[in-house]
């Protein structure tokens, strides 16, 4: 109840404002984004903005069920942004090392579809280069195989990577899109599922506002 | 509350009337006609509603009040203008130090130092960015990259700082004060993107510059000049210290200006193959949409009336 309280607070008075003023968001088919889960937001990964502006979108009384999947071994690294990350965000931590035992890799995540929450997943696995799309890793199918009914949506994010690339601490206002996309089947192949959401992400990069502003050099 | 000076206070008025006016329009036509889809008519109504509320109520409020709306509106449309045009990632610092023009250029309207105001952006700020940029060190697209700050500067923050300014111009006319001088501005601003519309929708044939703009015509560019500068002659010395000549001369000026505004930001929107600027207002698109007009009528305005009376 404490961790929820905090999250509303949190969002409310800091990340819907600097949303809201600081970057300014051109959103695409915001009635596609799942209200309810069993449900997965699969979105590209520029910056540790992505997370932040994907929730912002959710009205403050859904928001704690709104969980970003993330790196163990990055956001639990130290005690203050390991408190923050589980508390205030509510991230569920991922193991990236532990590739041998789905089952206890992906426990909190199962856990947490039952539930009925609504998980962020970045299948790049890291920030990489910005602005860029990196290969995508099939984790999101080993965790949804056997779950065929998730609503899997994909989302596009873009020039938040210009606002606060990978690396640098000063935030820089820009207007970002976030493009969301119809949900898409998980079937029965890994391959498929990234071949697919690969189409997808690429349909909806080409609806961005803001895109070709990093094409050039 | 400061005192609203009665001129000021009866043409605020007439735009809500005129505003109340076009929603009993817009449901009529939806009782007409209950099939047809009025949803983007509706979304720009309601829009117009809450921008006109706003600038009202920024200009009752107080004079800082309003510069530091001025200043926030600059904001705004630098970082559209910015989100959409080509920048390098290399300029991020170069960007942020240019957000930063915008406190300062404010600061020097709410103080009335004209002098400063008037060569800030267009000097010191040219001559900074640049410097700033080549301490970061990357060449590559470094020309394009200082031209296209340099633009978005000028046209966001220069020019729309002009509107902020009149609110420090000595009341020439009592009646009206500087709220006067900036509500007749953006009216007929404003009033001929409309005219040029119907007048082009009613009689349009003879395109312009196909171009850039398919729908400006001829018949539509000179009914909507004819049409405001007859306005402007009526209604200038009513809300400024201009004669009805000058009314008359400032409304061509008004007329040309924002028909031209409007084909600049038509024309980057062209190049970077998008239709609207952002998202920002329901019906209308992104700020810089609104804008475009503006941006070109207000610094041309300003000087008209700096030179002639102040």
């Amino acid at each position: 109840m404490m961790a929820r309280v905090l999250k509303i607070i949190f969002f409310a008075f800091i990340v819907k404002p600097v949303v809201l003023v600081v970057l300014g968001l051109n959103v695409g088919n915001r009635q596609n984004l799942p209200r309810k889960g069993p449900a997965v937001v699969v979105a590209n990964h520029n910056s540790h903005l992505d997370t932040l502006v994907l929730m912002s979108l959710y009205p403050l009384l859904d928001i704690h069920r709104i969980r970003p999947v993330a790196a163990a071994d990055y956001f639990l690294s130290n005690r203050l942004v390991a408190w923050f990350s589980l508390n205030v965000i509510g991230i569920i931590p991922l193991e990236r090392k532990a590739r041998s035992r789905p089952k206890v890799l992906f426990e909190q995540c199962e856990k947490a579809l039952d539930n009925g929450d609504v998980l962020i997943i970045f299948p790049e696995g890291s920030r990489g280069q910005p602005e860029q799309l990196g290969t995508l890793k099939r984790g999101v199918y080993h965790l949804l195989k056997n779950r065929q009914d998730t609503v899997l949506t994909p989302v596009v994010m873009h020039g938040l990577g210009r606002a606060l690339p990978r690396g640098d601490g000063l935030l820089v206002p820009f207007n970002c899109d976030v493009m969301v996309g119809e949900s898409i089947a998980i079937g029965a192949d890994g391959q498929e599922l990234i071949d697919n959401l690969t189409i997808a992400y690429k349909t909806l990069l080409d609806q961005c506002l803001t895109r070709r502003s990093s094409d050039v050099v | 509350m400061i005192n609203v000076p009665q001129h000021a206070f009866y043409a605020m008025c007439l735009v809500l009337a005129l505003l109340l006016l076009a929603t009993v329009i817009r449901l009529t036509l939806k009782a007409c006609n209950p099939s047809r889809d009025y949803t983007e008519l509706r979304q720009r109504i309601q829009s117009w509603w809450v921008m006109i509320g706003i600038l009202f109520f920024v200009l009752l409020a107080s004079k800082n009040v309003a510069i530091v709306f001025f200043g926030f509106i600059s904001f705004l449309a630098l970082k559209e203008f910015l989100s959409i045009v080509p920048t390098r990632h290399a300029d991020r610092r170069a960007v942020f130090w240019a957000y930063l023009s915008i406190p300062v250029q404010y600061y020097w309207v709410s103080m009335g130092w004209y002098g400063m105001f008037i060569i800030f952006i267009p000097v010191y700020v040219f001559l900074f960015i640049p410097i700033r940029m080549v301490l970061i060190g990357e060449t590559r697209g470094f020309i394009a990259s200082a031209g296209v700050l340099h633009w978005a500067l000028m046209l966001t923050v220069f020019s729309i700082s002009h509107i902020a300014y009149l609110l420090m111009l000595p009341d020439k006319n009592n009646l009206a004060g500087g709220m006067g001088l900036i509500i007749f501005l953006i009216f007929c601003t404003q009033f001929n993107d409309v005219a040029q519309y119907v007048w082009g929708k009613l009689f349009g044939r003879h395109k312009i510059i196909p171009k850039v703009s398919p729908n400006k015509t001829w018949e539509g560019f000179v009914g909507g000049l004819l049409t405001v500068a007859v306005f402007a002659s009526f209604i200038a010395p009513w809300l400024t210290p201009l004669s009805w000549r000058e009314g008359l001369v400032v409304g061509l000026i008004i007329a040309v200006a924002g028909f031209m505004g409007d084909l600049v930001i038509s024309s980057v929107k062209r190049d970077l193959q998008i239709k609207d600027t952002g998202q920002l207002i329901p019906g209308h698109g992104g700020l810089l949409d609104r804008m475009d007009s503006l941006m070109y009528t207000a610094p041309l305005f300003f000087h008209f009336i700096y030179y002639l009376h102040y």
